[in-house]
């Protein structure tokens, strides 16, 4: 399918909405990306066709619901391209799916003196979760620095692994640089030691072709709201071996398989992980979004969102008052920069006014924020949707915010 | 001198002679860069005001029955509705600053700014001017 702007825009309605008079420009894709109509009819129709609670009805619709929350993680399995669709583990989110590791194998696994890395690039929720099961063991948590460009050095990540390295958790692409790190061979590295790696793909999953095998990850976790899919709903992926040896995360309804007073066993994979009804009519609806995806391409839209990041990398350093931040060589499509003398909320205010939609502050990454410097950056992020006259747009606003605010 | 409620009644005025979004950002902007700015002796944190995006610094000078306030913030959009604020407050019996009506604000346009989800800092502000004021 040849990549046609002008007609995706049209497949999302919220895109052709005034903010304050002006065409919306919509530039906050890191925070949340918009939802294609085939979406939202997904959520509606489920509600007034097949809406039954799942797993447990033998009637007609509760098959169909069913069927039809499978048919997502069966589409999971082939967008992380995981070997078992049992492998996919239905969460609220990111966070939800890093407070499960944390504490179900870290729970388990993590001892005194133990130690977990992470990267100076972490969002709070690759943080704090660690943190917690940290001092609940007695571990320490150890943080791979960056270099002025915003990419993990490597070296010292390979000095910080020992013997005593249980976990690596770091994120696929940072959600406030843009930087895409090596997976791969902080895997490998990793592995050697005999840690476990999480992968927090947030931003990657809707960028980059995401291969688990070829990744080798034990872990990888994604969003649905971050993918155009609807909010709530993410998915863990976890190697089977790992996944069958960690307890339940939670107990209630659906992860069980006999419960008495004196003993309960519990679900097989991936419903042992499962408990309580879940969010159905999302995690359905997330499958028309990675539908959509599919069909236009993860190539073509990497390609495309690659020369928005260049057009916009090079409008950007035009601006004497501007200066990027996150400048690695590898970087998905977020533009990130402070301008000299101007507090980035100021920023997102004035240019909120031309209809244009940043994000500002700290991006949830308070201690990169502090190695960087900064109280926070203005960050652009860019979805397949965008068009280089948006871009040139935001120029324009950023002309405005001088003349306002120097 | 003038209340606190002909205060926000002349501020209500002076915006409504604002034609667009523009002019009153331009007004709050203009009115920010000239509230004075607070020297770094007072930028300490016991005066601060901690908001997700911006800080805000606020200084109570309390006499027997009125109260005055000296405040900054690292955001100038922040800054000028801070000295919309202040304006109303200073030199202003105690009482009436302890049961401030941040309505005006909302009057003037600006009322997003006062919502509890901004994370501007600024509706912790007005809550500790008016435990300062108590």
């Amino acid at each position: 399918m040849s990549f046609d702007v002008h007609k995706i825009r049209k497949d999302f309605p919220i895109l052709s909405q005034k903010i304050n008079g002006k065409d919306l420009v919509y530039f906050d894709n890191a925070a949340t990306t918009q939802k294609p109509q085939s979406v939202i009819d997904s959520l509606s129709s489920y509600y007034q066709t097949i809406n039954a609670n799942i797993h447990r009805g033998i009637h007609t619709l509760a098959e169909k619901a069913t069927a039809e929350y499978e048919l997502t993680r069966e589409a999971i399995k082939n967008f992380l391209n995981a070997e078992s669709a049992e492998q996919i583990i239905f969460t609220k989110g990111i966070t939800d799916s890093i407070n499960l590791v944390a504490r179900s194998y870290g729970g388990v696994y993590l001892k005194t003196g133990d130690e977990v890395i992470i990267s100076t690039m972490e969002h709070h929720s690759n943080i704090v979760p660690w943190q917690l099961i940290c001092e609940e063991k007695g571990a320490i948590l150890r943080v791979i620095p960056i270099n002025e460009s915003g990419e993990i050095i490597f070296e010292d990540y390979e000095k910080l692994l020992s013997e005593k390295t249980k976990i690596v958790a770091i994120v696929h692409a940072s959600n406030a640089l843009g930087t895409i790190n090596p997976i791969k061979e902080i895997i490998k590295k990793a592995h050697r030691f005999g840690a476990v790696v999480l992968v927090d793909g947030a931003q990657a999953a809707s960028h980059l072709e995401i291969d688990v095998q070829d990744l080798d990850a034990d872990f990888y976790c994604l969003s649905s709201h971050k993918l155009y899919g609807p909010t709530g709903v993410g998915a863990l992926y976890g190697k089977k071996s790992i996944l069958e040896k960690m307890p339940p995360y939670q107990g209630g309804g659906e992860m069980i398989s006999e419960v008495t007073f004196e003993k309960t066993t519990y679900n097989e994979l991936p419903y042992k992980f499962e408990a309580g009804t879940p969010n159905i009519a999302d995690t359905i609806a997330l499958r028309k979004a990675i539908e959509y995806i599919q069909q236009i391409g993860k190539q073509a839209i990497a390609t495309y969102e690659a020369q928005l990041l260049d057009y916009a990398t090079k409008k950007l350093s035009e601006f004497e008052q501007v200066q990027l931040v996150g400048t690695a060589k590898e970087k998905v499509s977020v533009c990130s920069f402070v301008m000299h003398n101007i507090h980035p909320q100021d920023i997102g205010i004035i240019l909120d006014t031309e209809g244009i939609a940043i994000r500002t502050g700290h991006h949830c990454t308070q201690p990169l924020m502090n190695r960087l410097g900064l109280v926070g950056t203005a960050r652009a992020s860019f979805a397949f949707y965008n068009t280089f006259e948006e871009i040139d747009k935001l120029t324009f606003g950023l002309k405005k915010v001088i003349k306002m605010l120097s | 001198m003038q209340t606190t409620e002909e205060l926000k009644a002349e501020l209500i005025e002076n915006f409504s002679f604002l034609e667009d979004l523009d002019q009153k950002y331009e007004y709050v902007i203009e009115l920010g860069k000239k509230l004075p700015m607070l020297d770094a002796q007072f930028k300490k944190d016991e005066f601060k005001i901690k908001g997700c995006q911006s800080t805000v610094w606020l200084i109570p000078e309390v006499a027997e029955t009125t109260i005055s306030f000296r405040a900054d913030s690292d955001s100038v959009f922040v800054k000028g509705l801070i000295s919309l604020l202040i304006y109303v407050s200073n030199n202003q019996p105690k009482d009436d600053v302890a049961k401030l009506n941040t309505d005006f604000i909302h009057q003037i346009g600006l009322g997003n700014y006062l919502s509890p989800t901004r994370s501007n800092g600024l509706v912790a502000m007005v809550k500790q001017m008016k435990l300062y004021a108590q």
